[in-house]
């Protein structure tokens, strides 16, 4: 999927209406013809497209387009800062604004405009400061041009020009008619990583003002004149539809405007959200369940351990001959590992507001996937995709789940049924029950050991459902057939880094009919806990240190061996716990990034579980925003803590048996271990941040149960009872 | 119908009028008193920083002040707040420069920052009462909040960085 960056540039500016200056960056995204969509930064042929807008007031002000979507991560403020820095712009009076769907914000890791995989700055890091450092060669250029000097004895900074032999000095805003007639370099001169002022320091996020007092505005807050609202009744099973509706009572209900029979489900409009909501308990549904109704955890589990013990499945990776080392191997270790269907349960439930016109429609929502939303929308309504407009709202909370378009499509064809603006807001039950969730996993492990310790072997069998066979076709618009192989479902597994001379996992594919979907660090969620966990056992087996063993199967110039070293070294691993406390540790990488995590924990003597502190270090290569990489850590943390005490969805005759916090647990302010994240300087290429915290957290706390109690927790989430049984 | 029998809500032809009083501003409404007051504030009185997230006060994000004291607004009815006096988010400060939002500044709290107006009008019910709260008073004040980011500790920090420089 990934697009090779070319160092060609290409960059046309223009003046807006208003007289700002807006420039568009044409960076290599696609062999498609760029998007003409914004009015402005056409190339003369296919093969470039402009990925990021830096716009310039006439009074200075710089505003940075950022077609990424914000979901927490901090994105708006790290783009920012990267444009800003090779722009010179005085970064107190830089803002941003959130982009539209277009071609020019195709994320080139992914090939859509997707705010996923722990990308945004790994992939923008390079296109916006190229950028940036344009058009400061442009201003440059057009303030020596105007005071007829050579551009190399001006310098830029602050957002002002300044020539120091003349003493003659001015600011961006004075400039822009004359820069905007300055032919553009192609290839700007990138100031030296030594000079930055902006990135690798941390630097207060430019969102927060106000997300403290209220004015932020997330889908949930959006209001178009004359707009309705709307709920939508689903089926109780996944892909169940309407068999009949009797939506007589519903629409005896005062205030509701009409009832939309939308097959998979019933929509309530109504003149406000309480009596939607009335109206949608009025309904009387006959559904037809489908294949999915006799569907039900018990019966995936003993599938999926049926079909590891029967099934040989697909190498996701094979090295040496691990049949013929099991039968020379000292020891012999096996191991089952389970983790379940998890939902993302974003703070903010699934919205959208749609206004749906005969010649057009706007959708207002948080998304990960705005070209996605609106191929969809062009696609569901017979539009030319131009024709929909997509307005990116602050998203409360995506870790993968806004990837989707279900509920863009509810508002949409509420609002076209009813011709007005409709704004559809989740109820917390809809958000967890028609979820695309994490992938339950089973795995089967073996390994051997040598008379030395170490694994002469290691076989891993996964079995779970393919994410991409489910989103590719539905979402995503491309056919994902059933005997192609899906990194999502191993990876993490599959890379393991350890040295082992015969090396196996394979794959065995059992979709369930229950929707998957991208889940915070997706695969890595969960090899992160099976293997971690098993290698924890390889140690106990081979009655050494699980930190020692760990760095006796690595490179000891590995980023891996780099990030435990320091975790341990941090979290004092060589000093003896207090009484009672136990001690784990785990290492991943995940999204180019290397994370590795101790845990110490106390386990009560009713089995209960208490996570005291974490130590984290992080390896993610260059750092733009420090202190963002450790809200993302500690935030990872947190996510993967919560899965790891409480998550669990299970589904009892096609139904999800969780709906709301009561039943689906959060982690709260009282559990929450004290965190300390380190993170280990380098000059490597960014990794992601926004989900390699997640990974190592379970295997940490369940390493550190073990080294507290001798109990191994091999099913998540983690219950008392397999601490005292 | 009769919904209720209170000075603040008069009968005009059929529609049932409520008076009520958010950030020290008075709004009309014929909505239906059962009607959560949530709903009202966010859709008929436009300040949306009171954020939905469970609808059975499981999460706070919904955290208000009536009469000074914090409550879960997915929970209460209109009917029940007629003469009282609500504060929002919108209403603690009138510069967004309440000790906590500075406070929530300087340790750069929010990430998504859904659940931040919940967390600041709980925390602001906290330091009313407790001008130096401890952690287990914080852990009380704050447990019914969740941020499903994980921004607990530096709530926790910048709770204690506006107690030390006097907030309320």
């Amino acid at each position: 999927m990934g697009t090779k960056i070319d160092r060609r540039l290409f960059l046309k500016a223009s003046l807006t209406a208003g007289g700002a200056l807006l420039v568009s960056v044409a960076v290599p995204g696609s062999s498609r013809a760029m998007s003409a969509s914004l009015g402005h930064g056409t190339m003369a042929d296919g093969g470039f497209q402009p990925n990021a807008f830096i716009k310039i007031a006439k009074d200075g002000k710089v505003t940075i387009v950022i077609g990424q979507s914000e979901m927490g991560q901090g994105v708006l403020t790290s783009l920012a800062m990267i444009v800003a820095e090779e722009l010179e712009a005085d970064w107190s009076k830089v803002s941003y604004e959130s982009g539209p769907p277009d071609k020019a914000f195709i994320n080139p890791l992914i090939g859509s405009q997707v705010t996923g995989g722990s990308t945004s700055v790994r992939a923008f890091f390079m296109p916006l400061r190229k950028a940036g450092a344009t058009v400061r060669e442009m201003l440059v250029s057009a303030a020596a041009q105007g005071w007829g000097v050579a551009p190399e004895t001006c310098k830029a900074g602050n957002s002002m020009v300044t020539h120091a032999a003349s003493g003659r000095s001015a600011g961006y805003g004075e400039l822009l008619d004359a820069a905007a007639k300055i032919t553009l370099s192609t290839e700007p001169k990138l100031k030296d990583p030594k000079e930055f002022k902006l990135i690798g320091k941390s630097v207060k996020r430019l969102d927060t003002p106000e997300k403290v007092n209220g004015t932020a505005e997330f889908g949930i807050d959006v209001n178009r004149p004359g707009m309705l609202f709307g709920s939508v009744q689903r089926a109780p099973v996944p892909r169940g539809t309407v068999k009949s509706v009797d939506d007589a009572p519903a629409k005896a209900v005062k205030g509701v405007v009409a009832v939309v029979n939308l097959g998979y489900g019933v929509g309530v409009v109504a003149q406000n959200y309480f009596a939607a909501r009335k109206g949608r308990q009025a309904l009387k549904i006959v559904w037809d369940e489908g294949s999915n109704a006799t569907v039900s955890s018990e019966a995936i589990l003993a599938s999926y351990k049926d079909a590891a013990a029967k099934e040989s499945g697909k190498a996701a990776k094979s090295v040496g001959n691990v049949a013929t080392a099991r039968s020379g191997a000292a020891k012999t270790v096996e191991a089952e590992y389970f983790a379940p269907f998890l939902a993302h349960a974003t703070m903010e439930p699934m919205n959208c507001t749609a206004d749906v016109r005969a010649d057009g429609a706007d959708v207002w929502c948080g998304t990960q996937s705005q070209l996605v939303v609106q191929g969809s929308v062009a696609k569901a309504l017979g539009l030319a995709p131009e024709k929909v407009g997509v307005h990116t709202m602050l998203l409360g909370g995506g870790f993968g789940r806004r990837v989707g378009v279900d509920y863009v499509m509810d508002a949409v064809m509420l609002s076209k049924a009813a011709g007005k603006p409709v704004k559809v807001v989740w109820t917390r039950e809809d958000d967890t029950q028609n979820d695309f969730f994490r992938p339950a996993t089973f795995n089967k492990l073996s390994a051997g050991l040598g008379a030395d310790g170490k694994p002469v072997f290691w076989h891993h069998k996964i079995v779970n459902g393919s994410i991409m066979g489910e989103l590719a076709p539905a979402v995503f618009g491309f056919p994902f057939p059933a005997d192609q192989m899906d990194d999502s479902s191993y990876e993490g597994a599959h890379n393991l880094p350890y040295s082992i001379p015969n090396f196996q996992v394979d794959w065995i594919r059992k979709d369930t009919g229950i929707p998957l979907g991208f889940w915070r660090s997706v695969g890595s969620s969960h090899t992160a806990f099976s293997v971690e966990c098993f290698l924890d056992e390889l140690a106990a087996a081979a009655g050494k240190d699980p930190l020692e063993y760990r760095l006796s199967l690595l490179d000891p110039k590995s980023r891996f061996a780099g990030v435990l070293k320091l975790a341990a070294e941090k979290a004092g691993w060589s000093t003896k716990p207090a009484a009672g406390v136990g001690r784990g540790i785990a290492v991943a990488e995940s999204f180019g990034s290397y994370v590795a995590q101790v845990a110490e924990v106390s386990v009560g003597k009713d089995g209960s579980v208490k996570v005291n502190r974490v130590v984290c270090a992080v390896d993610c290569g260059q750092t733009v925003n420090p202190d963002t990489i450790e809200a993302q850590m500690e935030g990872g943390i947190i996510y993967g803590l919560t899965a790891a005490l409480y998550g669990e969805i299970t589904v009892k005759n096609g139904r999800i048996q969780q709906g709301n916090f009561n039943n689906y647990k959060m982690l709260r302010m009282g559990e929450t271990p004290k965190i300390e994240v380190h993170i280990l300087p380098s000059s490597e290429p960014h990794g992601g941040v926004g989900e390699p915290g997640t990974p190592p957290i379970a295997p940490a706390v369940v390493n550190a149960i073990f080294a507290a109690t001798g109990k191994r927790i091999r099913s998540l989430p983690i219950r008392a009872a397999d601490i005292t049984g | 119908m009769i919904y209720i029998s209170c000075p603040e809500i008069v009968l005009q032809e059929v529609r049932i009028v409520a008076k009520i009083t958010v950030n020290k501003k008075t709004y009309e409404t014929d909505a239906d008193p059962s009607t959560p007051v949530l709903w009202i504030i966010r859709d008929e009185f436009g300040l949306t920083g009171t954020k939905f997230g469970c609808g059975i006060a499981q999460c706070g994000s919904c955290t208000i002040h009536i009469d000074g004291e914090p409550r879960r607004a997915c929970i209460t009815t209109l009917a029940s707040v007629a003469g009282k006096e609500i504060t929002t988010i919108e209403g603690i400060s009138t510069a967004s420069d309440h000790p906590l939002q500075k406070a929530w500044i300087e340790n750069d709290v929010p990430q998504c920052g859904y659940c931040q107006s919940g967390q600041i009008m709980a925390a602001a019910g906290l330091l009313a009462k407790k001008k130096d709260p401890t952690d287990a008073d914080i852990d009380a004040a704050m447990n019914g909040i969740i941020c499903r980011c994980g921004t607990y500790n530096r709530i926790r920090a910048a709770i204690k960085q506006a107690a030390m420089q006097g907030g309320k």
